[in-house]
């Protein structure tokens, strides 16, 4: 039994010596949720058309094309994903890129070739930028920026086909609507390049020629979110929290000391022990922590104390039964077993909701508290447990009546 | 010992005087929503030089913003609220901004269009739903239905005092609220469920004792437990309160409301629920 103890102490304090290797340093292993680095996080709703209803395909397609697009500009761990059946979240971490990002991420880039009628209205598509296959920005002999595109083979061919009709005719170039040129086709095109000129700056070119490589959303969209978050305010919100948790920390582990005094102070190292855990599965899972996140997790400390509080109150009331000390820290760990897994259901099943029906910063909160509850069970019961049976094992601090908090007529 | 089953009618008029007097706010003036719910624009700057809101009102003004909501919250730091406002413009209002009075620094910037805020109001409905049936099956579960009930009361007397104090302070809402008020739910939960468990092992025990009487026992038995496990959560939820800045503000106060309130419920209104529910199919039977 005695031996047991041990090996059971021997494996906490190697699990705790796990979890800081593993959480060191903190700001490099943890990931942080945007409302804590800085980053702006867009939720894009997909609008349905004529053509083309909101299916998985569509959804797939947005998701692929938007990739491309953040990737191309070069921003840092981009998250893209669906959310829901129409929208998609966008997670741009840091602010500099992210301008840039918003700019192009929420257009369509439908490229049209488009007949022009003799009266200057455009007339009927007659190709699109489905089968174009590079589009790159280059000069030219005025040093005026211009687009030149590619075709791939069966795009060349229809769009020899095309200007070989319209020679002499103008051939509008058009983009969400909005004409980027209209020149008249000199000759037949066979080679299937093409330049799209026109009077636009060197970065509004190069947007377009992104936008035409990353291809066209198969439907529109609408922004129905933007939420950035500035690195100073970041960095502000983390500051704050860490000292609200070390405040309330303080707190939970001065009130444990004087009110349960030695069992008070197992429960401090095990709450200790709690936090550097839910950091640690925290790291191991890549859970984000969000700012949410870091109040729920503050929270659970307060939270993380009510399971030793029962099970030291079944201990005292144990006591002043009439037990010895060891039974009655056995009654009050057996006892308060049952209370506590049925105060805990509670906050996990409605934890687990959150979890399930929130969205973006919220579902990092209910993280948290999942894993603080689950964290919990094991820290307050397995690990209090064995170190006050290891401690109540030794005669010399046993006898000690004043450590225990019972007074002084009970038996020890 | 302390009767507080006996004096039950006392708890829950005072728990209905609460409700009443929330619910009277929350109809006359309703709730503070933010934009989460409503839609619109809040921006956060930081200026390189102090501001006052008048200088920022009237730079406003000049630029036809209707009706904008502006706050100071630090020497340099001002909040403003407008209506939806896409990217364009957002960045129109910083470079006014920034031109009329000193360089701002973009702490935060949030738009949220309408879908969202509808999306939100459902989902916390569904939430709050879905989590008192997951409540009400679990207690069923492992206690009565009966008990299931008064616990479910229980936590719904707390969801509606936080939203009625809300309401009177006219305090903002928004989707951390929503978070707040479920996590209450099922923190509130685990003091009644304390006081539930002992009267299930005291039951058990079968002492020759009226039901009353063995509440009365039970929650006796349990109130240091019930007043020291929210305590410590109050702890930290002050702290939070205090320290944790004013994004976490609101979260921190709804959830402390919640905590004290919770405390109230499971002491003297959860178990006497159960009490007044036997005795009155007793008198029936």
């Amino acid at each position: 039994m005695r031996l047991g103890n041990t090996i059971k102490f021997a494996v906490t304090l190697i699990l705790l010596a796990v979890s800081i290797y593993l959480i060191h340093p903190l700001d490099k292993t943890i990931k942080l949720g945007l409302d804590l680095q800085g980053g702006t996080h867009v939720v894009l709703k997909l609008k349905e058309t004529a053509e083309t209803p909101i299916n998985q395909e569509a959804m797939n397609r947005v998701i692929e094309v938007i990739e491309r697009r953040v990737n191309e500009l070069g921003v840092t761990e981009p998250i893209v994903q669906s959310q829901g059946k129409d929208q998609v979240i966008v997670e741009l971490p840091g602010v500099k890129d992210s301008k840039q990002a918003l700019d192009t991420i929420g257009k369509t880039a439908l490229l049209e070739f488009k007949e022009v009628n003799p009266d200057g209205s455009l007339g009927d598509t007659v190709l699109t930028g489905a089968s174009l296959k590079k589009a790159q920005v280059g000069y030219d002999q005025y040093q005026q920026p211009i687009i030149s595109i590619e075709f791939d083979s069966k795009g060349a061919k229809e769009f020899g086909k095309i200007t070989e009709k319209s020679v002499g005719k103008p051939l509008a170039i058009v983009l969400d609507n909005k004409v980027l040129s209209a020149p008249i086709v000199q000759e037949p095109i066979t080679g299937g390049k093409a330049q799209i000129t026109g009077n636009r700056s060197v970065e509004e070119a190069q947007k377009i020629a992104l936008l035409l490589r990353a291809g066209a959303l198969p439907v529109p969209v609408d922004i129905a979110e933007i939420r950035t978050v500035g690195p100073t305010l970041g960095a502000d919100s983390i500051a704050k929290s860490v000292n609200a948790g070390i405040v309330g920390t303080i707190l939970v582990v001065i009130f444990m000391l004087l009110v349960y005094r030695l069992p008070g102070l197992v429960a401090n190292f095990t709450l200790i022990f709690y936090i550097l855990l839910v950091l640690a599965s925290m790291v191991l899972l890549k859970a984000t922590l969000t700012l949410p996140g870091l109040a729920g997790l503050i929270l659970s400390i307060g939270m993380a104390v009510d399971t030793n509080i029962l099970i030291f109150e079944r201990f005292k009331e144990e006591t002043r039964a009439g037990k010895s000390l060891r039974p009655a820290l056995d009654a009050g760990f057996e006892r308060a077993f049952a209370t506590v897994i049925d105060s805990h259901t509670t906050t996990f099943i409605t934890a687990l909701i959150l979890f399930w029906l929130g969205t973006g910063t919220i579902k990092g909160f209910a993280v948290t508290l999942m894993l603080g509850i689950v964290i919990n069970l094991f820290t307050a019961i397995t690990v209090t447990k064995n170190i006050l049976d290891l401690i109540v094992g030794v005669d010399a601090i046993r006898k000690i009546k004043v450590l225990w908090a019972v007074r002084r007529e009970e038996k020890c | 010992m302390l009767d507080i089953v006996g004096k039950r009618n006392l708890w829950f008029t005072l728990s209905g005087i609460t409700i009443l007097v929330g619910l009277i706010s929350l109809f006359t003036f309703g709730l503070n929503l933010g934009i989460d719910f409503t839609g619109g624009t809040i921006y956060e700057l930081k200026f390189s030089q102090p501001v006052a809101v008048d200088q920022v009102r009237q730079s406003l003004a000049e630029m036809d913003i209707e009706n904008p909501v502006i706050q100071k919250t630090g020497d340099d730091i001002i909040f403003i609220r407008t209506k939806i406002m896409d990217k364009d413009e957002q960045q129109q209002l910083i470079d006014q901004l920034s031109q009329k009075l000193s360089k701002a620094e973009v702490l935060r910037i949030e738009m949220v269009g309408p879908v969202i805020g509808e999306q939100l109001t459902r989902q916390a409905l569904l939430a709050l739903a879905v989590a008192s049936l997951g409540i009400i099956l679990y207690v069923s579960f492992r206690f009565e239905f009966k008990f299931a009930i008064a616990a479910i009361l229980a936590v719904l007397h707390d969801a509606l005092i936080v939203l009625g104090i809300f309401s009177i302070l006219q305090r903002e809402i928004d989707a951390s609220f929503v978070a707040a008020i479920l996590t209450i739910v099922g923190y509130s939960l685990t003091d009644t469920i304390v006081i539930f468990d002992r009267i299930r092992e005291n039951i058990r025990l079968g002492k020759k004792e009226s039901f009353t009487d063995l509440v009365n026992r039970s929650i006796y038995q349990s109130l240091t437990r019930s007043i020291y496990t929210p305590l410590t959560v109050l702890f930290t939820l002050v702290a939070l309160y205090f320290f944790g800045g004013s994004t976490i503000n609101n979260f921190a106060l709804a959830m402390i409301i919640g905590v004290v309130s919770g405390t109230y419920s499971s002491i003297f209104n959860a178990s006497p629920v159960v009490v007044a529910w036997k005795e009155l199919e007793a008198r029936k039977a």
